[in-house]
């Protein structure tokens, strides 16, 4: 298949040659990331000498840099709870900005067009006052109150995009069959704009899982560490016997899921650009 | 069921589209709305169907009421010019969609589904999706999907449009045949006046929201009440020639005269009318002659279409059976059947 795509179109070649050229630079840094995780080299050498697995002890030896499975698990709640609230405000958002008749659809439109170009960290102080009043500073339902408010922006339009690419005729089809709207909604509409579900669901996760500056500063106490304010926290040399080695194990160790998302969703992610309904 | 529209009126915002019409279709009978493009003929349709709220007037299925009723409870089948089946479903999901809705049983489902794929035959198709039919195959599932509710009236927004020339004559007639099975009332919107006078009892033919002339196709291209109307039917259309009545019973070309039909003889002088003359009354075997010269000559297979020059430059058209003894620029004199001719004063009316 490669293969025949490659002698079909061999202009390809030089794209793929300056690419690959491109990336080499990422792909040796990451070969050195994952081999210097399993492996030991003498202090003044880059070529290992040794396989070891001492660098993933931080895995169940605590007393390194701290509990990594309870900044896991706060990553995930954070991540999930981005998925499922993104997908289902952006999902019946998206349908509201598509079809109804709503009164201020069009300035609704343009604000979430805006709101989708701020910049996050312009609205850190004004957002920081406004948890601080409520007593939601330094909480976890804060930082995924802030989290979701910002993603769902993006989610509602690129959602509309996707039930703008549905026929009309379906869903009025839909309704002289006798179904309501919700029935319409649910089960002739939703189903056609479900590779946006898709990428949509992953890109949330994912922008969940690396979130780092609203954690930090919205919920610094530590008892919501999330994954990469720990690996920060494992970067910092204070302790006597410092590890560089560890630090890039916990690097790979929180990259890991985003590669595997990526690999398995890679192509449905690009649908998000593309807009259409076909997958 | 028989369906009226009572002073049916509708607007969007300040536009009014449809003013005022009456119409009633009878119980079992297929009627056509035909019209040019943008006459208003699918905003009654989706009227009729609840998908457009009406602006004045009244909706009735038999002696009910139904302009307030929402879509769902008016029980019409609709079948959408690019049919919008439902992609993700498979055939037979599509057709018992309606009837799920409808909170049937299993059983009942299953066996509805499959009396209405044999009826329109596509029993072959049912695992299918979508996306895996032809065109005409498509148009049948949407059909399918449209009756299996037994809907008190059908809907058919241009369905042939999106079709091939071969699969537009056999889904014609398959409609038809459908139709007259199940003994449905339908509507039948289209802008091709072959498509409406070769599947209907009756043409409801349109122009800009109003109905002009409601008869059988035979009757309504015998006897159109207007020049418009004798424009939209007839394929090679009808020609006009404009004159001035001279009061002896002739008609006054500017440079030729023709007679009126027997029946229109003592129209008074100096009155413009338009003489509407069809191709098959000109070039037949009794009538008056006309000289002219050939202009054009278009072979159809079965017959041959020719445009005739006549001496004050009006061009007449002639369909006759197939002949190869004429070309362009030969001297010819067809005769003209001028009791046929369609006589419309200046209004347009046909008198
Ligand atoms: N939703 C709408 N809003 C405004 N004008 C409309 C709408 N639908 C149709 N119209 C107008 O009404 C007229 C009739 O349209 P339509 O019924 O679709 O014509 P057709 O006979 O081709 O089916 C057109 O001039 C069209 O522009
Ligand atoms: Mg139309």
């Amino acid at each position: 298949m490669q293969h025949s795509s490659m002698t079909r179109n061999f202009s390809m070649i030089p794209v793929l040659a300056v690419l690959g050229l491109v990336t080499l630079p990422l792909v040796v840094m990451y070969a050195f990331l994952v081999i210097d995780s399993f492996s030991n080299a003498p202090a003044t050498s880059l070529i290992p000498s040794e396989f070891t697995l001492e660098h993933w002890r931080f895995l169940y030896d605590f007393s390194l840099v701290g509990n990594v499975w309870i900044a896991t698990k706060n990553s995930l709640i954070l991540a999930f709870t981005m998925v499922v609230t993104t997908l289902v405000l952006s999902s019946t958002g998206g349908y509201a900005m598509s079809r109804l008749n709503l009164p201020f659809r069009r300035f609704f439109l343009a604000s979430v067009l805006v709101m989708h170009a701020f910049p996050a960290v312009t609205l850190l102080i004004g957002t920081f006052l406004v948890l601080n009043f409520t007593g939601l500073y330094n909480s976890m339902i804060g930082v995924i109150l802030v989290k979701g408010t910002l993603m769902l922006p993006f989610g509602i339009w690129i959602m509309k995009g996707f039930y703008d690419a549905v026929p009309w005729e379906i869903e009025m089809a839909g309704v002289q069959d006798g179904a309501s709207r919700f029935t319409v909604w649910r089960r002739l509409v939703l189903p056609q704009v479900k590779p946006g579900l898709v990428a949509l669901g992953v890109f949330a996760f994912l922008d969940g899982w690396g979130e780092y500056l609203l954690p930090r500063i919205l919920a610094p106490g530590a008892d919501f560490e999330v994954l990469s304010v720990f690996l920060q926290d494992a970067a910092i040399p204070d302790a006597a016997d410092y590890n560089f080695n560890i630090f890039k194990s916990v690097g790979i160790f929180y990259t890991l899921p985003v590669l595997i998302l990526f690999v398995v969703f890679q192509n449905r992610l690009m649908n998000i650009f593309g807009g259409g309904t076909k997958g | 069921m028989q369906l009226t529209l009572d002073k049916f009126t509708k607007s969007f915002g300040d536009t009014e589209v449809i003013a005022d019409m009456d119409l009633t279709v009878r119980d079992g009978e297929m009627l056509a709305l035909l019209g040019p493009s943008g006459c208003g003929k699918s905003t009654t349709l989706f009227a009729i169907a609840g998908i457009h709220r009406v602006s004045g007037g009244r909706i009735l299925f038999g002696d009910r009421d139904v302009s307030d009723l929402p879509s769902q409870k008016r029980n019409v089948g609709v079948v959408f010019q690019n049919y919008a089946l439902y992609p993700h479903m498979s055939v037979a999901e599509n057709i018992a969609f309606p009837l799920e809705v409808a909170g049937q049983d299993r059983a009942t489902i299953k066996r509805e589904v499959q009396a209405i794929a044999e009826l329109v035959h596509i029993e072959k198709l049912l695992n299918r999706k979508p996306a895996e039919l032809s065109g005409g195959q498509q148009q049948r599932v949407a059909l399918a999907r449209a009756i299996v509710r037994k809907p008190a009236v059908l809907l058919l927004d241009e369905p042939l449009a999106n079709l091939d020339a071969k699969l537009r004559l056999e889904m014609r007639s398959e409609i038809r045949r459908i139709q007259q099975e199940t003994g449905i009332t339908a509507i039948l919107v289209t802008h091709d006046q072959v498509e409406a006078m070769s599947m209907c009892d009756r043409v409801a033919i349109m122009n800009e929201g109003e109905i002009l002339q409601i008869d059988s196709p035979t009757e309504m291209y015998r006897a159109p009440v207007s020049r418009f109307v004798a424009g939209f039917l007839g394929n090679p259309p009808i020609t006009f020639v404009e004159g001035v009545t001279d009061g002896r019973g002739d008609v006054d070309l500017s440079g030729l005269k023709l007679p009126l039909p027997a029946r229109l003889e003592a129209l008074p002088a100096g009155r413009a009318v338009t003489l509407g003359i069809r191709p098959e009354h000109f070039g037949v075997a009794r009538g008056l002659p006309v000289p002219g010269v050939v202009r054009f000559v278009e072979p159809q297979g079965r017959e041959t279409l020719f445009d005739v020059a006549l001496d004050n430059g009006a061009v007449l058209r002639s369909i006759q059976p197939v002949r190869q003894d004429l070309s362009v620029g030969d001297a010819v004199r067809f005769n003209l059947d001028t009791e046929a001719m369609l006589v419309f004063a200046e209004t347009g009316a046909r008198l």
